[in-house]
């Protein structure tokens, strides 16, 4: 399932309706007014929509990308300094160096602390829960990412390591954090 | 430099207020600073809008507020500083004062979330984060950073469910004092363990709603103050910083960092010693948009030693009579928290507090006359700690 059947999907389960309730609203009341289900207030309903998609400018990380549809998961080094930085970026700005290397990641870590998404945004309603962990690499780096286990299999602490998968049902590269 | 006093304080009705559009629910608490403070709107050289935004239709508030509330064509901005955003509102108003541009300066939050449906809600809170690489990619939402913070001191310290169920409990029981706040209903610790989980080990009750609300405060400066009322609040210091996007760059998930620096920025004006800072004060505000969070702060204001925070709320120690008050209005957990309003809110309840005029059943016994508010913007993004006394700063 691509983005597009997914949000068409979404659309019509959350927009769709709300855009038949003010058309009803306009024939009924001529005005796209409801009133609140628990106060009776009348409520303005928009007929202006927003919607945002912003476009992200990652050029400067591109390698970032480039190395993760091939399986590895990089960070930044800074040349003078030594700093690691993830998520990568391509400035030192302590010492005001660009162009910094490329290392690879270890991948091993330690969980740091997790929780469960029991309550999604709107954009990730199409997930099943998912649990969101932070571990400390090797390195001394932190990475946040979906920790792919039963929930009664992780505990605080527990060695992992970063694996690179295919986001379902979208199938675009991202990482995630595994038990070891 | 002159110092600054708080001359007038308002505070609408938190809660679902589906009643009024946010230009006429801002008046509420515009009005009565005005009233308090004897003041006309031509008494006001400027006025500065806490206002997160994003939330109403309005994106230009600060205009449409002083529109509104007759307080055009005086200057103004709006300020943004996350769920501080009312505490940032606050220090440009103070520095105003302070720096001599404006002998009487009105500071003005106001938020009113309901404008957004639920699930957007919870999208916008989400993106606050990091967008791009803990947003986009892993789907956090804002109750999601503190649980992180929550399953970590569970595994350290060996803190229960139970101790975030005493901060819940104690903050509901008295929001149903206070005729401001969105709940009044008290609840019990066995509707806690119950209520719904929403981000493990976090649940509904660990949570602050989504609320509607407008505070307002008149600072003047201190010949003006005097002329104006005799029983001023004066503003002794205030700390402020900020953190980092990325939860995942902080150190370690056992506290807010930022929140504690800004309190040893404070507390060295004010001369208060961080290990005993609770001896200093009569009564805190601290940021509870979570039940862990108030048990952070305990410990990043120094009320309690790190790691111990949980045990000052097992022991009652916040509640009026012991050891610290803490969020004897609610808290945000009872009381609400439309994000611009909640840092002025926090000012008003201290200010109203050290003059005696809390609701019946939050009022703290004031025996040193001063007060502190704790007010954090996002997880950590920004801190904002500041402290009121009946005594003259300088004096
Ligand atoms: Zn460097």
């Amino acid at each position: 399932m691509g983005i597009t059947e997914i949000r068409e999907r979404q659309f019509n389960e959350i927009d769709k309706k709300v855009l038949e309730q003010i058309d009803l609203l306009i024939k009924n009341s001529k005005m796209p007014i409801m009133r609140d289900l628990k106060t009776n207030n009348p409520l303005w309903v928009d007929v202006r929509e927003l919607t945002q998609r912003f476009m992200i400018p990652i050029g400067r990380i591109y390698k970032f990308f480039d190395q993760l549809s091939k399986g590895k998961i990089i960070g930044t080094k800074c040349p003078k300094c030594g700093s690691i930085y993830f998520p990568p970026q391509d400035d030192c700005t302590k010492c005001r160096v660009s162009g910094l290397d490329v290392i690879e990641l270890s991948g091993e870590g330690e969980l740091l602390t997790y929780t469960v998404i029991t309550v999604k945004p709107v954009s990730f309603m199409h997930y099943q829960d998912y649990i969101v962990g932070i571990a400390r690499l090797k390195e001394g780096i932190n990475i946040l990412a979906w920790v792919n286990e039963k929930l009664e299999d992780i505990q605080v602490g527990m060695k992992v390591k970063v694996n690179v998968v295919r986001r379902e049902p979208e199938g675009y590269f991202t990482y995630e954090l595994r038990k070891v | 430099m002159t110092d600054v006093a708080i001359v007038g304080t308002g505070h609408s009705k938190f809660g679902n207020r589906t009643d009024v559009n946010l230009q006429e629910l801002t008046w509420e608490a515009v009005k009565q600073a005005l009233e308090e403070s004897n003041l006309d709107q031509k008494d006001i050289d400027t006025f500065v809008v806490g206002n997160a935004g994003g939330w109403s239709s309005e994106s230009l508030s600060a205009i449409v507020i002083g529109e509104y509330c007759n307080l055009a064509p005086k200057g103004t901005m709006r300020v943004e500083a996350a769920c501080a955003t009312g505490s940032a509102a606050l220090r440009i108003a103070y520095q105003a004062i302070k720096a001599g541009e404006a002998k009487i300066a009105m500071v003005i939050g106001v938020e009113q979330m309901h404008q957004s449906p639920n699930p957007v809600a919870v999208e916008m809170m989400g993106r606050a984060g990091n967008y791009f690489w803990e947003f986009e990619n892993f789907g956090l939402t804002f109750p999601g950073y503190y649980a992180l913070y929550a399953t970590r001191r569970m595994a350290k310290f060996g803190m229960k469910e139970e101790d975030l169920g005493q901060i819940a409990i104690k903050n509901h029981y008295y929001g149903s004092f206070n005729p401001y706040a969105m709940f009044q209903k008290q609840i019990k610790m066995d509707e806690y363990i119950k209520s719904r989980v929403v981000a493990y080990p976090l649940k509904i009750y660990d949570a602050c709603p989504i609320t509607d609300g407008a505070a307002a405060l008149i600072l003047a400066s201190e010949e003006v103050a005097k002329k104006i009322t005799d029983s001023p609040v004066w503003i002794v210091s205030q700390g402020f910083k900020s953190g980092t996007a990325n939860l995942s760059k902080r150190d370690d998930f056992i506290s807010i960092d930022v929140a504690r620096l800004a309190a040893e920025e404070a507390y060295k004006k004010a001369k208060v010693d961080f290990d005993e800072a609770w001896k200093y004060f009569d009564v805190a505000e601290a940021h509870d948009c979570f039940t862990i969070a108030e048990i952070m702060a305990y410990e990043d204001l120094g009320f309690a030693k790190r790691g111990e925070g949980h045990l000052l709320a097992r022991e009652e120690q916040t509640y009026v009579g012991g050891r610290i008050p803490v969020n004897v209005d609610g808290g945000l957990k009872a009381k609400g928290h439309p994000i611009g309003a909640t840092g002025v809110s926090m000012a008003v309840s201290i200010t109203r507090q050290l003059l005696h005029r809390a609701a019946k059943g939050t009022q703290a016994d004031i025996k040193k006359g001063m007060g502190i508010a704790h007010n954090v913007g996002g997880t950590g993004h920004y801190a904002y700690v500041t402290i009121f006394s009946l005594k003259k700063p300088s004096a």
